[in-house]
């Protein structure tokens, strides 16, 4: 952590007070509608920590996660816990999660955390458990029901193929474009855990998933896939709401599949790019997303970012921190039952960098 | 006498010539096989083959490889160069946005427009790309 923290300030500090928490500081007053209060919770999400040698990483990988963390810590108030959405780590090492972690404790606040593909395949979570805790829990707070998943499993076949060393094994995973990768999948023994979990909650209450793959199907080439992403959408389908919230796939994304509402989350890593970039195979992106303004990229931060999230009547507002940008906010609309951009949802609204080809 | 024996050397020489002449121009014009092409096409993606290895491989000095945030070379946008990039100020080709690359995220040194692993990485970048029709100067 050697960033000059008044170069930090500098080029943050002034911008952060006006335009990072309009909404946290606003309390939305609604008495007597149920047991679901209206809280807030902050994401990171995707820092892949890369070690290059030694105490020698990534530097614009660290500088990502570094400054999610300082802005993270100005939110007034305090939001209720924060998320860490998965990919903390490049190739899964000890020493990336190492640093990751020692980056992460900066946060002020209770911290949770999803596990992602990069953290995963090396030992598979081995290390992961000992220091965090476990890949899949649920926990209640304020009257909304939280599932945590490992959606980034994958067929066993693959996991135990003949590799020449579990790096080996990481690095076929890491590659988002590899041809001979797998799918990412919830698996059985976690469908018959969620059914069982579920199985307690009360229908009104409101369900929020946490997951590091998308629980819907749009790209399979770069695991913007669950390969059983339908099961675990119909045990959500039972309850009045229900939201996903997930990692991995670098960008803003969110849609509505019946009851469910699903938002991604930024990396503050990187950007990836929207599949429909890639005009060599056909991907099903979400209609209703307005995409993330395209990073060209003319400095180091573009496009990337974190989130903070109001939970209102149990339903998700996502607000969207964008360095150097204009922060995003994807709220949920009651009257249409759909999530839907603040400022830019509106065809004649949409700015040229929306545009991705 | 001489004058004759002297013509003739002439006349042999314009012979000599003229059969070379088209001799290169029968490997200049259209006179090439299936085997060519066939050859020529496995040339071609011999170096994409090259280009996606080090597509996806450290060109820096920080292990960063360009498929980290190019998956597939998605978002490089071959067809649209040259064009006007912000961060260097001027009209570039494509390599000098390569080069821009593997300077910055990647923090390496720079490679020769004419490297054949820049023709690699061009190749590689192209192909992901082929069937996208060419818009030079387009964001
Ligand atoms: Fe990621
Ligand atoms: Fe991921």
């Amino acid at each position: 952590m050697n960033m000059n923290r008044r170069a930090f300030l500098k080029t943050t500090g002034a911008g952060l007070i006006t335009s990072v928490f309009p909404l946290s500081l606003v309390k939305i007053a609604f008495g007597g509608q149920g047991p679901a209060q209206d809280f807030s919770f902050g994401y990171i999400s995707d820092a892949h920590i890369q070690q290059i040698q030694g105490n020698n990483f990534v530097r614009n990988w660290d500088m990502g996660l570094i400054r999610a963390v300082r802005e993270a810590n100005l939110l007034t108030p305090r939001p209720d816990f924060f998320m860490f959405g998965g990919d903390l780590a490049q190739l899964g090492k000890k020493e990336e999660l190492d640093h990751g972690l020692e980056i992460m404790s900066s946060l002020r606040g209770k911290v949770r955390y999803v596990i992602g593909e990069h953290d995963y395949y090396l030992d598979l979570g081995e290390y992961w458990q000992s220091k965090i805790g476990p890949l899949w829990y649920s926990f209640d707070h304020k009257g909304v029901h939280f599932v945590t998943l490992n959606s980034i499993l994958t067929y066993d076949s693959w996991v135990n193929k003949k590799w020449p060393s579990p790096m080996d094994r990481m690095l076929a995973m890491a590659r988002l474009d590899n041809p001979q990768g797998s799918p990412f999948m919830v698996g059985r023994e976690q469908l018959t855990w969620l059914k069982t979990d579920l199985e307690k909650v009360n229908r009104s209450t409101p369900v929020v998933v946490f997951s590091h793959s998308p629980i819907q199907k749009i790209f399979k080439p770069w695991n913007f896939w669950t390969e059983d992403a339908e099961r675990v959408q119909g045990l959500l389908k039972p309850f009045e709401k229900a939201t996903v919230i997930y990692g991995h796939v670098h960008q803003i994304e969110y849609n509505q599949i019946g009851n469910i509402t699903f938002h991604a989350v930024m990396a503050t890593a990187w950007p990836w790019p929207y599949p429909e970039s890639y005009s060599q195979k056909a991907s099903c992106m979400p209609k209703l997303t307005v995409h993330m303004n395209r990073a060209d990229p003319f400095f180091e931060r573009d496009a990337t970012g974190w989130q903070f999230i109001d939970m209102r009547k149990g339903k998700v507002s996502m607000h969207y921190q964008l360095p150097d940008n204009k922060n995003r906010s994807v709220v949920f609309n009651s009257k249409i039952g759909k999530p839907q951009d603040v400022n830019y949802q509106g065809y004649g609204s949409r700015i040229p960098p929306q545009t991705h080809y | 006498m001489r004058k004759n024996r002297k013509l003739h050397g002439v006349s042999l020489v314009i012979l000599m010539a003229s059969v070379l002449l088209a001799i290169s121009f029968s490997l200049q014009a259209g006179d090439f096989t299936q085997e060519d092409l066939e050859r020529w096409d496995k040339e071609f993606m011999t170096v994409v083959m090259k280009g996606d290895k080090l597509f996806h491989s450290a060109l820096g000095t920080n292990k960063v490889s360009c498929d980290q945030c190019h998956p597939n070379a998605a978002n490089t946008h071959p067809e649209t160069y040259p064009k006007f990039q912000q961060q260097i100020g001027r009209v570039v080709s494509l390599f000098e946005m390569v080069n821009w690359c593997i300077q910055n995220p990647l923090e390496g040194d720079p490679l020769p427009a004419d490297d054949p692993k820049m023709a690699a990485l061009l190749s590689y970048m192209t192909y992901e790309r082929r069937g996208v029709p060419l818009a030079p100067g387009k964001h």
